[in-house]
């Protein structure tokens, strides 16, 4: 008898990891629409599974538990069954032996307090109250509803320009999101559960790629008048729409060039600046007026309003955060914002030789870093207080930082600017971080043990975010909380006739898709305020449906230029797919829209 | 054209075909439950499934199209082994109980299972037990819902309602009252049409049938009925009658088999409903300034209920005339019973009528002109009139033809197209223009108005006043009507709105035929009857004549208002 075996995995195992593999991406293709209660049970109930069956509260609680949720979802609970549920995950919590009960007594817990509401409409009406928005799950996730499986389609059938005047009918930047969209449909894409989510900005960005021209059609004039403050993604949507109704519409935009912060914020590697143009050119070519650096300020505003039938205020969050520490004051010191404009002005700082610290964990942080190494910093070094996995740029935006040769400081908190004899910047006091618990959803840093390090430096750039010159507005009765401008649901600010708002200034600093939703929401509102009711309408016909049943292919990647290369110019970065990818790409989709519960509800919103 | 093989058949379809449609064409019958066409068409059942060659996973045929080349079989291993199996799957959490349901013997479920020759069930029974207050007009046994979803479509789609939605998901999906609400909370109109178009029994009208057994028992009742004009187009379906052996006469003899004392026909009070909303819409029409029009007809309880409850707005330009069916019981309870010496206390009056909404019409608090009782005790559908013939194992083949009894039997062909859409209009307009220019119409004068389209509308010269009229069916062609009214895009002087498709014909109360959709064959049923008609309009009926010189004066005289009018605002439906 041997005394030890060499580990090897059983085929048991294997076909339990496999399984747990599979249960991840189904989890990662997060639903919108679970009821919490269903949602609950089952994860209580796997939970269980882990348990080793020892102690008490694990073993008959979680037992207990999953009983107790299959009483409120036969409607056989009372209120007095969720008071039963909440002191049994409370007791699991506190009394199980190790993670497995105590972790799955927490999950019961946070569950039947943070949707007590759910869990009691459940008990009282015998149905469940959360708002019914199973519907097409790419489509549900993108905040502007664009038609996803019909413009992936509509590529698929190599009719691209068909496919861009479908994605126009709901986003009316196709080439920018294509370019730099956030793609939250990429996360709820059902293929997931197969093999990987469809590569949606991919294909968006082949069609437009390979799309032909066309005119929209514009409804006969109305008349009407409407005043757009600022020329980025929702006051261009907002124009967009509203000009297509027949609405007379004028941009007015501070800076020498609209486009926001697709211009101001985005550089030119991710989004090139001649495409940008073309793509506004094309929505003003609708008809619609634009004065150029031309700021408007609260008092403006009002005289807007007097002289308009409407008007939308979009100015974006273009305002620098400081960091509010010693020697910020200092020259070489700069914010992200400033640097961007500059970038967006064509105004571009010489950084030759130079070393640049960047202050900030964000995709701005990211671009301002790969900017610099661009200008011809020798070295860039982005100074990060928490763990890079903590980061709230996207990861692909972090690695092309690494790529391109930024340092990444991170677990290194900034506490003064150094300043030399000249009142310059020489470097950038920081403090090692040690990651600490949670707190709100994030780890938190803290100081840890040893001394403050100078990183020496010619330049800082703080990137740690904007915010919104919404004062002069303010004063005018517009609204505002912390800074934000305040609005109804539908856009309208209250209190304010006439006076709609979005984006940016509004939200907060959010996605490009955001901004051209609350463009594209302001317009179908704006159109009903001034006493209309137009609709804005699927005009394309869609291919039909083919049925090709479960095939296994993975997803096609975009790739990138060569680092070495990159670094020397402003092109840009990112290669689109090639034929053969998006054409096998296109045919990985689901068609969730014709199969699942969009054959019942939510298929295709024909018109808005 | 498609080319592609279906059970090694060669088939060549348009494309755009579905695999159904295209298997039908070489008599191939793939079963289908939850389809119903151009209406759900959302593959849910998994019943109709099909196997294509060279793909792993089974596909539904009815809402998925035909491509080139494509190899179809209907009835492989796999499809036999998922089809049978889907149908255990349902039957696993379907009440089972055929030998107590209105729908055994008509039931999609029962026929489709018993075709797949299952007799065993793998699985343990789970039924919810989901309460309902049975003494609602319309019933929901979610242990007999199956989830096809056609109620929530047709409710939404058909009716422009939305009563149905999902409550609860995933494994605990089931149909119910949206939002959590109970029925009597809902806008439910009681049209009856999910209903009609339910595969199974789970969604069924309050059976009223005992409530008539009882009073033919009682020997201090004196039991009259009534027959709506829709009703003789269809009671003969599910007796095994042909249609043109199912006559109203039939009908008349099978009910004095039973025992009912009186049976009268709607068709007279439908003359009477004329002579009254005709003379209220040439009154309105005399004094344009004081009125908002159009008018809208009121014979509908279904539209009544939808204007009450989704467009109050338009409460006030509903004509204040009764239903036919209402005047009927107020004219027996007072007029009859004073003509027969009988106590109007003691006089039990029924309904039948292709309607559920009905139901809910006769049990309206302001319903007792006539002595304080309901004017009308009880309304019965067809379907169960029809089930009370087979209760008392009536031959309906065997039956002589009967007349009604008099005085309220007579009518005319203006009274018999009450059931057909159109047909209130056109039979008003028939008595308005005699009214206008003293002359009889030529029959056919207002046909315009007649079919089955959505929305129809025509403008007649009545004595050189123009009248725009309109006629739709279905609330959610009805809705669109009044946004356009409320719009401003359209105005007319009268419009005739009936809740269901094609009118009372294809009502909520009627037999039901699962897929097919029988409001035209029926509505010609009518409109032949008033072809062959001696009397087409309602003025020259000599029972209206006779009603109005010996009780009621002329139309919207005192006793005339206090009798076949009614206050639309005195109630209210939730």
């Amino acid at each position: 008898m041997a005394r030890m075996h060499v580990m090897e995995q059983s085929e048991t195992q294997a076909i339990m990891s496999s399984m747990h593999e599979m249960l991840e991406k189904r989890l990662s293709v997060s639903s919108l629409a679970p009821c919490p209660v269903e949602f609950t049970a089952s994860y209580v109930a796997m939970c269980a599974t882990q348990s080793c069956g020892k102690c008490t509260p694990c073993r008959n609680g979680l037992r207990m538990l999953r009983h107790l949720f299959n009483d409120v979802l036969n409607n056989r609970a009372t209120l007095e069954t969720l008071d039963l549920i909440e002191s049994t995950a409370r007791t699991v919590y506190l009394s199980s032996d190790c993670a497995i009960g105590y972790e799955a007594g927490e999950v019961a817990l946070m569950a039947i307090r943070g949707f007590r509401d759910d869990f009691e409409h459940h008990v009282t009406k015998h149905a469940c109250g959360f708002s019914q928005h199973q519907t097409v799950p790419c489509v549900s996730g993108c905040p502007a509803g664009v038609d996803i499986p019909g413009y992936i389609a509509l590529v698929e059938a190599g009719r691209y320009t068909e496919a861009v005047r479908l994605i126009r009918k709901d986003n009316p930047l196709p080439l920018v999101c294509g370019l730099v969209c956030e793609h939250p449909c990429e996360m709820h894409c059902r293929r997931g559960m197969v093999d990987d989510p469809m590569n949606i900005r991919g294909l968006k960005r082949y069609a437009v790629d390979h799309a032909g021209d066309y005119r929209p059609l514009v409804k006969p004039a109305t008349g009407k008048r409407v005043a757009v403050i600022g020329g980025g993604p929702a006051g261009i949507s907002c124009a967009y729409y509203l000009t297509l109704m027949g609405h007379k519409v004028k941009i007015f935009e501070q800076r020498a060039h609209l486009g926001g912060m697709l211009r101001y914020g985005i550089p030119n590697y991710r989004l090139p600046r001649e495409q940008l143009d073309s793509e506004i050119q094309w929505i003003l070519d609708c008809g619609i007026d634009v004065e150029l650096n031309h700021s408007v300020d609260g008092d403006e505003m009002t005289r807007l309003r007097s002289e308009y039938d409407a008007v939308y205020l979009a100015i974006g969050a273009h305002a620098d955060k400081k960091l509010g520490l010693p020697g910020e004051d200092a020259e070489g010191v700069m914010s992200a914002v400033q640097l961007l404009r500059d970038m967006g002005d064509n105004n571009p700082p010489d950084f030759k030789g130079l070393t640049v610290a960047v202050v900030g964990g964000g995709n701005v942080a990211m671009d301002v870093a790969r900017t610099s190494v661009r200008l011809g910093a020798e070295k860039v070094i982005i100074a990060y207080r928490r763990r890079v996995a903590d980061m709230t740029a996207q990861d692909e935006e972090i690695a092309g930082a690494e790529a391109e040769g930024c340092e990444v400081m991170d677990l290194h908190a900034p506490k003064e600017v150094v300043v030399d004899e000249n009142g310059h910047v020489a470097g950038l006091k920081v403090e090692p971080q040690i990651i600490g618990g949670l707190k709100r959803g994030r780890p938190a840093p803290r100081a840890a043990e040893g001394g403050d390090v100078v990183v020496p430096c010619d330049r800082v750039i703080v990137a740690i975010g904007q915010d919104i010159d919404s004062v002069t507005f303010e004063e005018q009765g517009v609204p505002c909380k912390w800074g934000r401008i305040v609005t109804d649901p539908d856009g309208a600010v209250p209190g304010q006739d006439g006076l709609f708002s979005g984006g940016d200034c509004q939200s907060g600093p959010a996605t490009v898709i955001r901004a051209i939703n609350a463009g594209k929401v302001a317009a179908g509102n704006i159109d009903n305020y001034l006493g209309f009711n137009h609709k804005i309408e699927l005009d394309v016909e869609l291919p039909p449906v083919q049925f090709k049943g479960k095939i296994s292919c993975a997803r096609c990647e975009m790739r990138e230029r060569e680092a070495s290369e990159r670094i020397n110019d402003f092109d840009i970065v990112e290669n689109g797919l090639t034929d053969q990818e998006a054409h096998q790409e296109a045919s990985r989709c689901l068609r969730c829209d014709h199969f699942g519960f969009g054959a019942f509800r939510g298929g295709r919103v024909e018109q808005w | 054209m498609v080319n592609l093989t279906i059970d090694g058949r060669a088939v060549t379809v348009e494309e755009g075909t579905s695999i159904l449609d295209a298997a039908a064409t070489v008599g191939i019958k793939i079963p289908t439950l939850c389809y119903l066409k151009d209406l759900n068409e959302i593959g849910a059942c998994r019943i109709c499934v099909v196997e294509i060659e060279g793909i792993d996973q089974l596909v539904a045929a009815c809402n998925n199209t035909v491509l080139e080349g494509m190899v179809v079989r209907t009835n492989s291993p796999k499809v036999r082994v998922a089809r049978r199996m889907n149908m255990e799957l349902l039957l696993a959490t379907h009440d089972s109980e055929c030998t107590s349901c209105v729908r055994s013997g008509n039931c999609t479920l029962q026929t489709l299972a018993n075709d797949l020759g299952i007799s065993d069930l793998p699985y343990e029974k789970r039924l919810m037990h989901d309460e309902w207050d049975k003494s609602y007009p319309l019933i929901r046994n979610n242990d007999k819902c199956i989830n096809c979803l056609r109620c929530i479509q047709v409710c939404e789609k058909i009716q422009g309602i939305g009563v149905w939605d999902l409550a609860n998901r995933a494994t605990h999906t089931s149909v119910n009252v949206r939002g959590g609400m109970t029925i009597q909370e809902s806008d439910c109109t009681l049209c009856g049409q999910c209903i009609t178009h339910c595969p199974t029994g789970a969604l069924r009208e309050r059976d009223d049938t005992q409530k008539v057994f009882d009073a033919l028992a009682d020997p201090e009742k004196v039991v009259v009925v009534q027959i709506a004009p829709a009703v003789r187009a269809a009671w003969g379906e599910s007796l095994g009658l042909a249609r043109e052996d199912a006559t109203v006469g039939r009908l008349v003899a099978a009910l004095r088999q039973m025992g009912v004392d009186y049976v009268f026909d709607t068709n007279f009070s439908a003359d009477l409903t004329i002579m009254e909303e005709g003379t209220e819409l040439l009154h309105k029409l005399a004094h344009k300034e004081e009125n908002t029009f159009p008018m809208f007809t009121s014979c509908c309880p279904g539209w009544v209920r939808y204007v009450k409850a989704v467009r109050p707005e338009f409460t006030d330009q509903l004509s204040t005339s009764k239903s036919p069916g209402q005047m009927f019981g107020a004219v027996t309870k007072s007029y009859f019973a004073e003509l027969k010496g009988i106590d109007p206390h003691n006089i039990f009056c029924v309904e039948i009528m292709p309607c559920t909404a009905k139901k809910a019409e006769v049990a309206i608090p302001v319903m007792n002109d006539a002595c304080g009782d309901p004017d009308v005790d009880v309304s019965i559908t067809t379907r169960e009139v029809d089930r009370m013939i087979r209760a008392e194992h009536i031959d309906a083949t065997m039956l002589p033809e009967e007349d009604f009894d008099d005085p309220l039997g007579t009518s005319t062909g203006a009274a018999v197209i009450f059931g057909a859409t159109g047909g209130v209009m056109e039979a008003a307009l028939r008595t308005a223009y005699h009214v206008v220019t003293g002359k009889k119409p030529e029959p056919d004068a207002f046909s315009d108005v007649r079919g089955l389209d959505a929305w129809k509308e025509a403008t007649y010269d009545l004595a050189g006043t123009p009248v725009r009229v309109a006629v739709v069916s279905g609330l959610a062609n009805a809705g669109y009507l009044l946004d356009a009214i409320a719009a401003g895009e359209v105005e007319y002087d009268f419009v005739e709105v009936m809740a269901c498709p094609g009118g009372c014909a294809g009502g909520g109360g009627q037999p039901i035929h699962d897929g097919e959709e029988l409001a035209g064959v029926r509505g010609d049923v009518l409109w032949g009857l008033d072809h062959n008609a001696e009397l087409r309009n309602s003025y020259e009926n000599p029972s209206i004549t006779a009603i109005y010189q010996d009780y009621l004066g002329e139309p919207l005289s005192e006793r005339a208002e206090e009798l076949l009018h009614t206050d639309h605002h005195a109630w209210s439906i939730h």
